[in-house]
């Protein structure tokens, strides 16, 4: 345990609790996140409360970082992996304001990401939380829109429906169609959605160091992958699960490997494609990394950015 | 259940700054809970009344509270503990195994079954009991090989003073998943986890 640091709970400045949610609240849903541990890829339901943003800007994600942090962590936000964006340069001053913790952009020196729609580039490791914004936890919802139905689905394993719809999608199109938020199989045995991550984000979630944690806000769940857990994107004997390639490299570090966004550069249409995670992509180029058109100066946050396929 | 008059003089304190100690215990019961068998302490948890474990106390000073029902050892009854637990937690106590979101259990010898408290439902299996075992030690007893999700490979463990037929009941437990209870074994002021996911194998059994 930490030495606990003088309480500054009374200060006039601050008229909120610490971590701006009540000790109640936290309660619920620590207890919410360790059945959630216990389940993997089980969604429990927890009493969402109301947060200082609106629904979609990721309340499900800050409710559970929120109640996990403490002022020795350190806290890295990214939006679709960019630490820049208006959102996660918000989220990020937020929890520097209400739970004092030191915050970062370095993928390796946080100890909570809070994440919406990426996984970091850079492995993790033991002692990291990646916690997930989920705007939609039901992997069934736009099969079946009861929810009494698609628990019951979870509840006895009932998957054939998901599996006809993906394979619906194979014979239509020759490939699966979803390129975000593709289902995951956790341990065998849960169906679970990814949250709206690329599907070239999917493998990494299979025996990740990290603990990962997802969500739900407006949907009022919670759910979770323990490390080193098997999480299997769906597929078929004859089409087998794919990620995402690129033809092109990253243009400011040259990277090969990472998940890449195609960035409109004026009205004539020309373009570059750029590492998504933008940390991963300094850190490259500060290693001395050259992509072609190294030294361009990227303004993440007012560029259009258009999720390549 | 009846209710000793609360004599506060009794009541021994709990964490100095809930707030902030709270929020330690919970994350190392997190990690615990994410990577069954490592072991963590609680050296700076308040010292716990006689029959509860600093562990035990510093799990049911973070967690509990009026919205959970809580099994207590019968040993416990109108004990030092019960008032504590009582007064620092709010926490409603039941005899009905059955209904409790948490159990403590600190007489070994005349322990319940796993079994014997709520499994979960089909469509709820989050609503099963977390039970807490007080045990001799965590550490010098038998071998005890552990795999599943959150260990790599696999984690030996070694726990002292758990009934004879325990890792059957373990395995019963793991195997009947998605239904099960979730344990976490304590001793002094250590504590490790093992939820329903966990296999376990006795070394050379
Ligand atoms: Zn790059």
């Amino acid at each position: 345990m930490s030495t606990p640091v003088p309480a500054r709970a009374n200060a006039p400045e601050r008229y909120y609790n610490y971590a701006y949610l009540d000790e109640q609240t936290k309660r619920m849903i620590r207890r919410s996140i360790l059945k959630a541990l216990a389940i993997p890829g089980y969604q429990v339901p927890f009493g969402s409360r109301e947060m200082p943003v609106p629904y979609g800007w990721g309340t499900g994600g800050i409710q559970l970082t929120a109640a996990i942090i403490g002022p020795d962590d350190v806290y890295k936000c990214i939006d679709q992996g960019a630490d820049d964006t208006t959102n996660a340069v918000s989220i990020r001053r937020f929890f520097a304001n209400v739970a004092d913790v030191a915050t970062t952009e370095d993928t390796g020196e946080a100890t909570i990401i809070q994440t919406r729609h990426r996984i970091p580039e850079k492995p993790l490791k033991q002692g990291q939380v990646l916690v997930y914004q989920v705007p939609q936890p039901e992997p069934l919802r736009g099969l079946e829109a009861r929810e009494t139905e698609t628990r019951a689905m979870h509840a006895y394993e009932e998957y054939g429906l998901q599996y006809v719809s993906l394979y619906e999608n194979v014979s239509a199109y020759g490939r699966i169609a979803a390129t975000a938020g593709y289902p995951v199989m956790v341990e065998e045995r849960y169906l679970m959605s990814p949250s709206p991550i690329p599907k070239f984000d999917n493998p990494k979630m299979a025996q990740n160091e990290a603990v990962m944690l997802f969500g739900a806000g407006r949907e009022k769940r919670i759910y979770a992958v323990p490390p080193f857990t098997r999480v299997r994107s769906l597929d078929f004997e004859d089409y087998p699960f794919e990620t995402q390639t690129w033809e092109e490299t990253c243009a400011l570090c040259g990277a090969e490997d990472s998940y890449l966004d195609e960035v409109i550069l004026d009205d004539a249409g020309d373009k570059m494609f750029v590492c998504s995670d933008s940390h991963h992509c300094a850190e490259r180029r500060e290693a001395g990394h050259v992509g072609p058109m190294a030294g361009h100066t990227l303004d993440q946050d007012a560029a259009l950015k258009e999720p390549a396929q | 259940m009846s209710v000793a008059t609360l004599d506060l003089s009794r009541i021994a304190p709990a964490f100095a700054d809930p707030v902030r100690e709270s929020q330690a215990v919970f994350r190392e019961v997190m990690e615990c809970m994410a990577r069954p068998g490592r072991i963590t302490r609680f050296e700076r948890a308040p010292q716990a009344p006689t029959g509860l474990s600093k562990a035990a106390g510093a799990v049911a000073l973070t967690l509990f509270d009026f919205e959970t029902l809580v099994w207590l050892d019968p040993a416990l009854a109108d004990s030092e503990a019960e008032a504590w637990l009582r007064f620092h937690c709010g926490c409603p106590l039941t005899r009905n195994a059955q209904e409790a979101a948490f159990a403590i259990v600190t007489d070994m010898a005349k322990a319940p079954s796993l079994a014997a408290f709520n499994q979960g439902d089909a469509k709820y299996p989050d609503r099963s009991t977390t039970v807490i075992l007080q045990i001799a030690s965590l550490e010098g007893g038998p071998v005890v090989t552990l795999s599943g999700p959150g260990i790599q490979t696999t984690t030996d463990i070694a726990p002292q003073g758990l009934p004879q037929d325990f890792w059957t009941q373990i395995e019963t437990n793991q195997a009947q998943f998605q239904f099960g209870v979730d344990v976490l074994l304590v001793s002094g002021d250590q504590l490790l986890a093992l939820p329903r996911t966990t296999t376990a194998q006795i070394k050379g059994g």
